[in-house]
């Protein structure tokens, strides 16, 4: 097979990769997380480009190696390496360790927007609005969550992917631009103000401690503790403990433990008639 | 329960089981998996009100890096079966629901384990090319998070028993269950820290403050509030001179590689 090559991938090869994809944490394992699954992703693009079983075998076990992002920003990664396969199965001087290196730079920066903007921001944003409506009895509120979320997942594998694919080697300049950390910036002012509002909001916490008990004129007038944190600004409470957990779980508490622990406290907070 | 309900619920809980691996279609989350499980046992509305309830608390179980949060999907599956088939209040339902979130996220600790036998595998499918096996290793490895869900929650559905859980519930004291209810409603706090944990950078910090306050003022619905988020956060950018008056400086920085990888480290520091 050494005829001058122009390998083209088909539409059926990419949209094979696409399918994939979406099952990137299929095989989610301790030792290389997505290794398996990139792996995975390949195999059509191996498929079309490489003919011999030596350069086969060369290329899986290329990409069983260590690969790990947030699984909706893979595509851009997907299309690069195969756009770089494919050079290399052409007869372009790509090496091995450009392709390994390449995959393990996009890796970092793409984890490093993805997480905040998929799980930081964009989930945590429609699951509390799809469950406020879902609290009021309508079924929007799971529909609008898995349908915009979905909506947008599947965008940025496809495109991610296409666009990945197309620009090859010019895409990695263009993260490295202004838009995305335009957009994860912005992101991130949405999402912390959307939180800000429900720690207020959808946060109960009600401490009816008797602090004084006037009498005046037959007239008894109970003042809670609760009333005069509400006096200074609604929610205290709730800010203080909220930012208690953030100390915590820095220090790299585990999360199940500090959900039992505020179990306890409610309890005894309840037991003592300081909660209610 | 019929036979049919219960060969329902092994499927779902399966699908809600490699949701909650893969992370995409989402179908592992509380909004929808206690949704579709009501549809199931006859309850939807039910159903859908403790779906938004769990997945207000489950706001900020996500799994970053390799690192695992409580695990959502079964404790979505059991909680709706206890308060729809054992006649729960939804408040209980998510006291028990929380334990069980505590077991899901051992059970994914120790499949996730076991998966690493696949990659070794596919390895070994790597020397002979084989590509059709390491597909298949890959996808296989999917049936081993669908099982881990699907084979408590059907269990739990076969063997629940409305007098049974009501007995055992009742003979918890008063202070246990008050104090659960009370907890329930700010145990939210610890999915917040989490998230905000993840997205806070000192200098963007005012605009949590920002929405605490208004919230705490205005009678708005949280789609009013997105809007609102949404404009402070066009203006932010549009006015921010980091992105207007250096645009020049900024992508000379970044060609020499690592600056943004600098950036995104920061975001993420604390």
């Amino acid at each position: 097979m050494e005829n001058k090559k122009d390998t083209k991938l088909t539409k059926k090869d990419i949209f094979q990769t696409f399918i994939f994809e979406n099952f990137q944490q299929a095989s989610f394992n301790y030792e290389t997380i997505h290794g398996l699954a990139f792996c995975v992703d390949m195999i059509p693009t191996i498929k079309r480009v490489y003919k011999t079983k030596e350069e086969r075998v060369a290329a899986l076990k290329r990409h069983l190696a260590f690969f790990n992002v947030t699984p909706a920003l893979c595509g851009p990664v997907v299309g690069i390496t195969m756009a770089m396969e494919k050079g290399r199965a052409d007869g372009e001087e790509i090496n091995e360790g450009t392709i390994q290196s390449l995959k393990v730079g996009l890796m970092g920066p793409l984890a490093g927007v993805g997480d905040p903007l998929m799980w930081g921001t964009l989930r945590p944003i429609l699951a509390a609005l799809g469950a406020s409506l879902a609290l009021q009895g309508s079924w929007f509120g799971p529909l609008i969550f898995f349908f915009a979320f979905n909506g947008v997942r599947l965008g940025l594998k496809w495109y991610g992917l296409k666009i990945g694919l197309d620009r090859g080697l010019a895409l990695v300049k263009d993260i490295s631009g202004n838009l995305l950390p335009k957009l994860t910036e912005g992101a991130t002012v949405l999402g912390l103000f959307i939180m800000g509002v429900l720690v207020t909001k959808w946060t109960t916490i009600n401490i009816p401690l008797v602090v004084s008990k006037t009498t005046t004129g037959g007239k008894t007038t109970i003042t809670t503790f609760q009333q005069i944190l509400d006096q200074l600004c609604p929610g205290l409470p709730a800010l203080g403990l909220t930012v208690l957990m953030m100390y915590l779980l820095k220090k790299k508490v585990n999360p199940i433990i500090l959900i039992f622990g505020l179990f306890g406290v409610g309890i005894l907070g309840y037991g003592l008639g300081i909660l209610k | 329960m019929s036979i049919l309900q219960i060969i329902l619920i092994f499927i779902w809980s399966s699908i809600v089981g490699c949701g909650s691996v893969l992370d995409e279609f989402q179908t592992h989350r509380p909004l929808i998996a206690c949704s579709v499980m009501g549809i199931i046992l006859g309850d939807p509305a039910k159903g859908l009100v403790l779906g938004g309830m769990l997945e207000l608390i489950a706001l900020g179980w996500m799994n970053i890096g390799a690192a695992q949060s409580p695990d959502s999907a079964l404790a979505s599956t059991i909680a709706t079966i206890l308060v729809i088939v054992g006649g729960q209040s939804n408040a209980k339902g998510i006291a028990i629901a929380l334990p069980v979130a505590a077991a899901g996220q051992v059970l994914t600790v120790f499949a996730r384990t076991i998966t690493v036998a696949f990659q070794h595998a596919a390895v070994r499918a790597a020397d002979n090319a084989n590509f059709k096996m390491i597909e298949v290793l890959h996808f296989s490895a999917l049936f081993v998070q669908a099982l881990r869900v699907s084979i408590p929650t059907t269990l739990v559905a076969v063997f629940v028993n409305p007098d049974m859980v009501k007995a055992m519930l009742n003979a918890l004291p008063t202070v246990v269950t008050g104090g659960l209810t009370v907890a329930g409603g700010f145990i939210v706090v610890v999915g917040y820290a989490m998230i905000l944990n993840m997205m806070s950078v000192k200098y963007l910090m005012p605009f949590f403050y920002l929405g605490f306050v208004l919230g705490g003022y205005l009678k708005l619905s949280l789609l009013a509030f997105g809007i609102v988020g949404l404009i402070f956060a066009i203006l932010y950018v549009q006015l921010n001179p980091k992105f207007t008056n250096n645009k020049t400086k900024v992508v000379a920085e970044s060609s020499n590689s690592g600056s943004f990888n600098a950036l995104a480290d920061d975001e993420l520091e604390d």
